[in-house]
């Protein structure tokens, strides 16, 4: 867990801080992560590939001007571009002065009908439009009743014809009836339909050139993925489309099909959907989806949640004590206990770049157990010992050593960890935002974030990464040899 | 139409992009394996939703086979389709069926992936093996979706039990497992609401219908099925992960293969969570629903390539 969190932000941070200047290689590698970034959220290849080269233009032709850290220019204005391709923000819903109409069309399940409600609530809320319905989904079973529930709870009207089989005309009839009973304002639910399917895309055609809809907004499943550019492209070509809606944000998903549909349509993004209940719409905002997309965790935001990792009360008295110089073991060992809660992991790593591998992150639980055992170290020492690890001579040692079930040289190379450490962490005391995020690569390179590898790097002596078998072999080994001298005490 | 040629027919988009994709990258007799070529396959795996990893993977594997090399286009296929089988490879293809009294098959996933279409289709396909069908409208949730069950339910010709709007959903369950025990029905397959993965309490809500199932039969449910839309990019690894969790699954139903979309996420899917693909549907009707075959799947995705 520890493992996997400390590569990625050294990775996030060796490539996006690690110089004092922009070059032209460095800023290569901090994009490539970008890019890595953006293909896992799902944006698709090419637009990857066209907006990767938008943004090199751009922060080459800022190098001269650097007067910022590195990172924060790289990622400034990567998300920058992000939130210009995503904008501009056009959430209104415009009215005529007899009958508005409409249409909303898309894939099957992409959340048309919902959304239909969803715009219907809206209207009603924010103006004194009447709104109607309409059912033209004639395929998928139960698709009318879907609408005429969703009417009834919205206690507004609902257009059906049980009798056709034309979807044209039912919209036809449909504002006619509007027209006649004055209502402003009317919802075509249009059924789902594949991109490549002629026929039904044709049809779809027919509605649009003999009902002549005001707006037409294609729905897009927040979860698409490479294929967005496809059906987008394809819903364009055949449609005047007016703007987008992308549902079922609600989850994890990091909605990066938006960033193609956007660039393949050249329409606004007018609304997020982020539920299954009708009030679940959102006006779309670009900063925050620019943010999610881009996923390449705030790094000031990391520093934030982890200097609240400590609770309140107890940071106070850790910056006090930071600040005359006394950070001691415990302290130490009470900032790890604080990066073993689980939430806050969760939390880290959500800030964090190139986490998409949750499952390989939650699996390595080995360097949770070697973090207790790191604990356990501490535990087994004296309070004075605590306090001045320099008290700690071989005899010390050996018994802090079989108190914790660990190897005297662990014992070592903790406190040699913690004296490199110390004086970095006093370094944060009171230090602005900029030097903490310096403060915390150190810290990285010192193993704060990582207390438990440490340990286990110096125990293989490499530097290079081990599979699961093999770190699971060295446990085993390891653990053998803490019995067997176990048992060797026990038989003294 | 043998069902290597309906895999075909189904995935016959996905061939001819990926194929006139590939034979782009060969402009003569063959082309120069070097950062540019490793780029354009790479490009052409991400497409297919497998995600930057294992694209990245096999485009390395490529790499080191044929870097420096001016390549046939057959070597090169038979290169990324071995690699491709290797992390696809599965035989526990078959669905469970219990070895006496009904089967029941619970269904799960996002909103609007194809779960309850995809239930009609299943239970199609056994009316046609004359097996007896019960199912359990277990989306008491979405508008009219009992509706949408019932109606499939008349259209196969199979049996429904029913729960109330907004009522529990495990009480469904437990009163279609009754009724499949009671009849004598063959298979019981539960539809249940589509949420996201992240909705802590109604994942909770599927982990109690899976132990209401096995309330009357020790053994149910004997499959879970995730649905997953052929469309749906990386997010559908959270989904499995995610529901695997809370509901155990023991397979997945890619859906709407009959699009633009290739469904390649399967791959990593196949990599992390060992779930395999028992289906895969290909059309909003009773009968578009296929067994998936690896091989085929592969074998289909580049039928065209070469030739
Ligand atoms: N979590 C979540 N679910 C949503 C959202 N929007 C729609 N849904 C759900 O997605 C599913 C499909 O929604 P529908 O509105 O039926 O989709 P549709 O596009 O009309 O589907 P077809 O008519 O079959 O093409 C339903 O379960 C909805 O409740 C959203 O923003 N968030
Ligand atoms: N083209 C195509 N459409 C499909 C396929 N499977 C399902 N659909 C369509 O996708 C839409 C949603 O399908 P449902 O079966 O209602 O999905 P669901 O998962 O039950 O949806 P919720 O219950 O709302 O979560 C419908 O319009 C189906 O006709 C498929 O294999 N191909
Ligand atoms: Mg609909
Ligand atoms: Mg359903």
């Amino acid at each position: 867990m520890f493992e996997s969190l400390q590569d990625g932000m050294r990775a996030a941070l060796k490539t996006l801080t690690g110089k004092a200047k922009l070059t032209e290689a460095n800023m290569r590698e901090g994009l490539r992560l970008v890019e890595q970034s953006l293909l896992e959220a799902d944006v698709s290849y090419e637009v990857v590939q066209s907006f990767m080269e938008r943004v090199t233009a751009q922060a080459v032709g800022e190098k001269v001007l650097l007067s910022l850290d590195p990172s924060q220019q790289v990622v400034g204005i990567v998300h920058q571009q992000l939130i210009e391709l995503l904008g501009p923000v056009d959430p209104s819903l415009p009215f005529r002065e007899d009958v508005t109409v409409y249409m909303l069309c898309g894939l099957q399940g992409s959340g048309k009908t919902t959304t239909t409600g969803k715009l219907a609530k809206l209207i009603q809320q924010e103006s004194d439009k009447r709104v109607m319905l309409v059912a033209a989904d004639l395929q998928r079973p139960a698709a009318i009743q879907q609408l005429h529930v969703l009417g009834e709870q919205l206690g507004v009207a609902v257009y059906s014809d049980p009798n056709t089989k034309d979807p044209v005309k039912v919209c036809q009839d449909a504002v006619r009836k509007a027209r006649q009973e004055r209502i402003g304002v009317v919802i075509l639910d249009t059924a789902g339909r594949l991109a490549i399917d002629r026929e039904l895309m044709d049809e779809l055609k027919r509605v649009e050139n003999q009902v002549r809809p005001d707006k037409v907004f294609l729905v897009v499943d927040g979860m698409t993925g490479q294929d967005a550019v496809n059906s987008a492209s394809a819903f364009n070509d055949a449609l005047e489309l007016d703007g987008v809606i992308m549902t079922k944000l609600d989850g994890d998903s990091r909605g990066g099909a938006l960033l193609s549909v956007k660039q393949v349509t050249g329409v606004p993004i007018k609304f997020i959907g982020t539920g299954e209940h009708l009030d679940a719409l959102e006006p779309f905002r670009p900063e925050g989806m620019a943010s999610r997309i881009l996923g390449m965790g705030d790094i000031l935001g990391l520093v934030d949640v982890a200097r609240r990792a400590v609770d309140e009360k107890k940071r106070v008295e850790l910056e006090e004590r930071l600040r005359a110089g006394q950070f001691t073991l415990e302290d130490f060992r009470d900032q790890i206990m604080q990066f073993m809660k689980p939430g806050l992991m969760m939390k880290l790593m959500g800030l964090l770049p190139g986490m998409g591998d949750l499952q390989q992150m939650m699996g390595s639980v080995d360097t949770e157990k070697d973090t207790k055992r790191l604990v356990g170290i501490i535990d087994s020492m004296t309070r004075a010992e605590r306090r001045n690890p320099k008290l700690i001579d071989s005899s010390r040692r050996s018994r802090i050593a079989r108190g914790a079930g660990v190897e005297p040289v662990e014992v070592t190379q903790l406190i040699k960890q913690f004296d490199v450490m110390a004086p970095l962490v006093q370094g944060m005391a009171g230090a602005g935002m900029a030097e903490r995020l310096r403060k915390v690569r150190e810290l990285q390179a010192g193993g704060l974030f990582n207390p438990g590898a440490q340990l286990m790097r110096e125990k293989k002596g490499t530097g290079k990464r081990l599979s699961t078998k093999e770190k699971a072999d060295l446990r085993k080994q390891r653990e053998r040899e803490l019995r067997r001298r176990k048992r060797e005490e026990r038989g003294r | 139409m043998g069902l290597f040629d309906r895999v075909k027919a189904g995935l016959r988009r996905t061939a001819q992009l990926l194929s006139t994709d590939i034979r782009d990258l060969f402009k003569q007799q063959g082309r120069l394996v070097d950062d540019k070529f490793l780029t354009e396959l790479f490009a052409i795996l991400v497409k297919t939703d497998m995600g930057g990893g294992p694209a990245g993977s096999i485009r390395d594997q490529v790499g080191r086979e044929y870097r420096g090399r001016v390549v046939e286009m057959t070597d090169l296929l038979a290169s990324v389709k071995a690699k491709l089988l290797e992390l696809m490879a599965q035989s526990d293809q078959e669905l469970r069926l219990a070895a006496s009294g009904p089967t029941v098959i619970m269904v799960v996933g996002v909103n609007g992936s194809g779960k309850t279409t995809s239930i009609a289709k299943l239970a199609s396909l056994f009316r046609g093996e004359g097996k007896r069908v019960v199912l359990g409208a277990g989306d008491t949730f979405r508008a009219a979706a009992v509706e949408q069950l019932t109606i499939w339910a008349e259209r196969v010709g199979a049996e429904i039990v029913k729960g109330e709007m907004g009522g529990d959903p495990a009480s469904v369950a437990h009163r279609a497992t009754a009724r499949a025990v009671e009849t004598g029905a063959d298979i019981c397959i539960l539809d249940t609401a589509g949420r996201l993965q992240t909705q802590a309490n109604l994942m909770q809500q599927l982990s109690k219908i899976r132990k209401v199932a096995g309330k009357l039969i020790p053994e149910a449910p004997h499959e879970v099925l995730l649905v997953l839309d052929a469309t749906a990019g990386q997010n559908a690894i959270s989904q499995a992960k995610g529901f695997s969790e809370a509901a155990g699954c023991t397979g997945i139903v890619l859906s709407k293969l009959d699009g633009t979309a290739k469904g390649g996420v399967v791959i990593p899917i196949r990599q992390q969570f060992q779930l395999p693909v028992k289906f895969i549907g290909v059309g909003e009707g009773a009968d578009d629903l296929m067994p998936f075959q690896p091989r085929e799947f592969v074998e289909a995705l580049f039928a065209d390539a070469v030739k």
